[in-house]
């Protein structure tokens, strides 16, 4: 631990790293704007000037770069050094000079790194008397704004966009001070990742374009610590609301999992809570099929007759909280409980569960999977399916460089210098998949092969790293670079809806395993809790839980059935629903939004969002994380824990009537089984206090307070009371020193950005000082865990092809797609087919396709993929259009003659929505 | 007792000096331009809204008595949805005005706000919009900064110059 020198202070520092981070994890305030905690530095801003003195004698001294400036021992530095400041407020007014004075209709404004730092190194008046340079600006899509006049020519969107988030279609254009940043040509972007552009930016150049449209300030939001439920990688995320309206969601800093980035899907999909299509009131279903708004309280009566003393069943649902899945089974009883997966999906948990219960390997975090340096994708389009663990691996074949890099012994934070030596060299990473997938650009070698064929090469693998030998070139090269790897990382999931796969997968990882090499084996899921949902249900019985379809074919014998957050035309067959329907006496359910299930229904309860209730999470990491209400619900919503609870409560039920808090549902259904002891150590229970408070969800200066309700009643009502979890519904509290799960927001005093977060990190890009939110619930046996044997191969008549399902981030997931700008981005379904197929069939891109699978008939637009494996074809999977195409059926294609192709509208649709569109982009 | 005889012929000295106070409401006072008195929102010379919600009134607010919610034209400019004060909570401090980036705010000489009804205290944007442009005869924001409109192109606003060309080899 060296120590250095700032004004006269001694400091122990950390080896290798720079005199910026040091200065900032010893709390002092040196600006900077280039540099990024994630991406290192290249010292191009010139912000971050200190004066460096040879010795103690030495009194004049040179400007040096802080983020370019490893420490060393005994190295003499001045912060406050009368040139260093001077030189500090000089590049900010040099800044300044081009950047326009439209703070107030800027949607940084309040938030903006380059405010903070001009107030920081107190420039004020302007004494240039040129003119300021202007730029057009360019139509990025409807996520993202774009002002080019603000630039600062930081370099830091590129660098994020392309040398980390691998994107293509961003970057500098020009030189001197026509220095630009665009794409080639107007255009949506292209990356999966393009959001953080937002929180990367350190000024108004790239900003949150659905949020424009119902702007506030950061000031004015109210926030909670959440979880994101757009997939099941479980990213920490920070909703904002204001005026009872969902306005944005911003990153939640969690070391282990999502860091300082998030997905498109994570960051723009939670629109659908604004929708008009949720539910306000509880409804019963009149004769005539129309439903009847009734009042909480006649619907939880009205249920209650229903439930009390008759034959109930209930459908849980892998998108709500596990809290809720655990009320509705107790409710029902474990034996007429079902899970609320598809029949396949069933399966698949299952392997997965039991396999991650007994593996040998580990099951690694997004930080951990950045440490592999050999990687192996068995049928997973990973972008897709987890993005953020794609961001995360498109970090981990660096680790070719780093490794590089250490042996030239650079520092890791020489960004510029890393890149430059290690060019395109990088860890190995075998994908072997059906289609392309997002990250080939990356891949040293992609294996096209279709469902069985990839379980096979799992199972193969795993034979050669066992001493067995094989022709199949692809096979020896993966069992080689898992070998040859310190931290080998294998990568599979219920994507592909095949079991096969994932324990084709899980034999690598345990072949690796019997050679005494760890591996890390890390298996995704489809949604948010899909893996807490799979864990409730595996050991409630000693019998095979129950299915739908099994639930539809005894549905006679039933009075009442209830279902939880869950669409059943997505899981089940329509035959099996209309059993469900017919023989199920009553159904009561409960959702967000209006859907079929809804409609099938005899009473629907209005279900409050992620954004208006709580409880816990299980991530595909076997992390539960706990998310907080961000506002109250409207109307007579309720979280679906609630409706239970109170649906127990008026049936009397023998333990759960006992329950009337949240941490006492925790308590029971961590009661519930060992697995579960430590949900409730998940977040801090509702009588934490920080400072003798709660934690407050609004900032300091909310503003309003006294006029925003005025409209209704000059009558101030009191703030809601929020008796449920450690976080209040005020202003009042302090933001600093709690818990990690329970951040609502960053900000520290001169720091408004969200560059305030390194005042919350225990150490600069380390662990928030509140330590990691989350705990991991899956503690394995070790003993191995048990492969089924290999699948047996099905034989093909010419003419038909396998059914592969293709997922994409914007449109494949429920609940996001709802959200107008998603829907957007999604397009239409589309059956994706190779060019050779293609050329076979007379069809090109953007024709028609008859897809028959069995009895169904479907009309899909073509869709070209450069990688498809013999005898496969996609379809986009989750759209609604393609709910009946079943994964792994054969179907036959035909051209559809009276397909109309459809013509591009993207910019015509920015014009049409207005707000931030038309002239504005040219 | 000496401070007391003071004080009563001070008060019997002030009997023949001239009145301060006035007869109001008839006789209504003088109160020059700048008083702080009720809250308007004016418009720029064009006749155009002047606001441009970027909140810093509600922000520097110290009763919090301002709520509005940004909305955007059809040209990407931005205007507040609605704007809404409560009078019976203001204090007449009038820093909104000076917060304000546009002048669209402004405290005009007029006190006389009284009402029955609390209720009628609360001033929706309806009540608060004036069709002139209050102290301020010139400033318009837009032709001053701020981004592209409908009227003005890149690079018209005070000393800009014109976008810049990125193909172009030129210097």
């Amino acid at each position: 631990m060296p120590t250095i020198y700032i004004d006269g202070q001694a400091l122990e520092v950390a080896q290798g790293e720079n005199i910026l981070e040091a200065c900032l994890n010893a709390g002092m305030d040196l600006p900077y704007f280039c540099w990024h905690p994630a991406m290192g530095s290249i010292g191009s801003c010139r912000q971050c000037a200190l004066v460096q003195y040879q010795n103690e004698e030495d009194t004049r001294g040179r400007i040096v770069m802080g983020c370019m400036t490893p420490v060393t021992e005994g190295a003499r530095f001045s912060l406050n050094a009368e040139n260093a400041t001077e030189f500090r407020s000089a590049v900010v007014e040099s800044l300044m000079l081009n950047h326009p004075h439209d703070c107030p209709v800027c949607g940084e404004g309040g938030e903006c790194h380059l405010q903070d730092m001009t107030v920081m190194v107190g420039h004020r008046d302007r004494r240039y008397t040129g003119k300021k340079n202007t730029h057009r600006n360019q139509y990025l899509g409807p996520l993202i704004h774009h002002e080019m006049n603000r630039c600062i020519t930081c370099y830091r969107c590129e660098r994020y966009y392309r040398d980390y988030a691998g994107g293509k279609d961003l970057g500098a254009q020009a030189s001197h001070d026509h220095v630009y940043f665009g794409r080639h040509e107007e255009g949506v972007l292209q990356s999966e990742f393009s959001g953080n552009l937002v929180e990367v930016c350190p000024t108004g150049v790239f900003t949150d374009k659905p949020f424009l449209k119902h702007y506030s300030r950061k000031w004015d939001l109210q926030s909670a610590p959440s979880i994101c439920s757009g997939c099941a990688v479980g990213c920490n995320i920070a909703p904002g609301e204001r005026y009872g309206k969902l306005k944005r969601v911003h990153n939640r800093y969690n070391h282990e999992v999502n860091g300082y980035f998030l997905c498109d899907r994570g960051r723009f999909g939670s629109g659908y809570i604004n929708s008009d299509a949720r539910l306000d009131y509880a409804g019963i279903k009149k004769p005539d099929g129309s439903f009847m708004a009734v009042h909480q309280q006649q619907a939880i009566d009205t249920a209650a007759s229903w439930i009390k003393h008759k034959k109930i069943a209930g459908i849980g649902s892998p998108r709500a909280s596990l809290e809720a899945n655990y009320l509705l089974r107790e409710l029902v009883g474990a034996a007429n409980f079902v899970a609320g997966f598809s029949d396949s999906e069933a399966e698949i948990m299952g392997t997965i569960v039991r396999s991650l219960k007994n593996t040998t390997a580990s099951n690694p975090s997004i930080k951990q999977m950045e440490a592999a340096d050999a990687i192996l994708i068995l049928g997973e389009d990973v972008t897709n399916t987890a993005p953020r663990v794609a961001l995360g691996l498109r970090q981990s074949v660096r680790n070719k460089a780093f490794e590089l890099a250490e042996q030239m012994g650079l520092p890791p934070w020489q960004d510029a210098a890393i890149r430059n030596l290690a060019q395109d060299q990088r860890s190995p990473m075998i994908i072997v998949s059906a289609m392309d997938t997002r990250l080939d650009d990356v891949a040293s070698r992609c294996v096209s092969l279709a469902a069985d064929d990839i379980a096979s090469f799992g199972y193969a693998v795993a034979e050669v790293l066992a001493g067995g030998k094989t022709e199949d070139m692809a096979v020896n090269e993966a069992a080689e670079i898992l070998l040859g790897a310190k931290n080998p990382l294998i990568i599979s999931g219920s994507s592909m809806s095949h079991a096969g796969i994932v324990n084709g997968a899980v034999a690598v990882a345990e072949a690796l395993g019997s050679q005494s090499k760890p591996a890390m084996l890390s298996l995704c899921v489809a949604e948010s809790n899909s893996l807490g949902l799979a864990l409730l249900v595996d050991s409630g019985l000693k019998t095979k839980p129950l299915s739908i379809s099994k639930l539809a074919k005894k549905s006679s014998k039933l009075d009442t059935l209830i279902i939880l957050e869950n669409d059943l035309e997505r899981r089940a067959s329509n035959t099996d629903i209309e059993l469900l329907v017919k023989a199920a006496a009553k159904i009561v359910s409960m959702d967000i939004l209006e859907n079929s299930t809804l409609n099938n229904s005899d009473l629907v309860l209005p279900a409050a969002s992620y954004a208006e209730s709580q409880g816990t999470l299980v991530s595909s990491e076997g992390r539960a994380q706990r998310y907080f209400p961000v506002y109250q619900p409207a109307a007579e919503r309720l979280p679906s824990w609630q409706w239970l609870l109170q649906l127990a409560d008026a049936c009397e039920h023998k333990t759960l009537s006992e329950l009337e808090h949240f941490d006492q549902v925790v308590s029971a259904c961590a009661a519930s089984q060992p697995l579960f002891t430590t949900l409730v150590d998940v977040a801090p229970m509702r009588d934490y206090r920080s400072q003798g408070q709660k934690i407050p969800r609004q900032t300091h200066r909310y503003s309003g307070r006294t006029a925003m309700n005025a409209g209704v009643s000059v009558h101030e009502p009191q703030q809601p009371e929020d008796t449920e979890s450690p976080l209040a519904f005020s202003m009042e509290g302090l933001n600093r020193d709690e818990a990690a799960s329970l951040i609502p927001f960053v900000w520290s005093p001169g720091w408004n950005s969200n560059q305030s977060l390194q005042k919350f990190q225990a150490e600069v890009d380390g662990p928030l000082k509140g330590g990691t939110a989350g705990v991991r619930i899956i503690q394995s046996t070790g003993l191995g865990a048990l492969q089924s044997s290999e699948p047996a191969e099905q034989i093909l008549k010419s003419h038909q092809w396998h059914l592969v399902p293709v997922h994409q981030v914007h449109g494949s997931e429920e609940m996001s797609a709802n959200t107008d700008e998603i829907a957007e981005l999604a397009g239409p379904a589309f059956i994706a087919i190779g060019q050779k197929v293609a050329e076979k069939l007379g069809v090109t891109e953007g024709d028609g396709l008859i897809v028959t699978q069995g009895k169904t008939d479907i009309s899909l637009q073509v869709k070209i993929l450069s990688r498809v494996a013999k005898n496969c074809v996609g379809f986009s999977a989750g759209y609604s259009e393609t709910l009946e195409l079943t994964a792994g059926s054969l179907v036959s294609l035909i051209k559809d003659q009276q397909w109309v192709r459809p013509t591009s509208q993207m910019i015509a649709t920015d014009k049409r929505t207005g707000t931030q569109g038309g002239s504005a982009h040219v | 007792m000496l401070s007391e005889l003071r004080t009563i012929w001070e008060v019997l000295k002030h009997t023949f000096t001239k009145a301060e106070t006035v007869q109001y409401p008839e006789e209504m006072p003088y109160l020059s331009p700048r008083y702080r008195g009720r809250i308007v929102l004016t418009r720029d010379p064009d006749g155009e809204e002047r606001c441009v919600a970027c909140n810093l009134c509600a922000a520097v607010c110290p009763v919090d008595c301002i709520a509005l919610q940004k909305d955007t034209r059809e040209d990407g400019t931005w205007y507040p949805e609605f704007f809404r004060i409560n009078f019976s909570r203001c204090i007449m401090c009038g820093m909104c005005e000076e917060a304000c980036p546009t002048y669209a705010i402004q405290l005009t000489p007029d006190f006389e706000m009284c009402e029955y009804d609390r209720q009628n205290m609360v001033y929706e944007k309806e009540h608060l919009l004036i069709n002139g442009v209050g102290k301020y005869p010139d400033y318009n924001f837009y032709r001053v900064s701020g981004m592209q409109t409908a009227t003005k192109d890149k690079g018209e606003a005070q000393n800009e110059a014109r976008p810049i060309d990125t193909k172009s080899l030129l210097p």
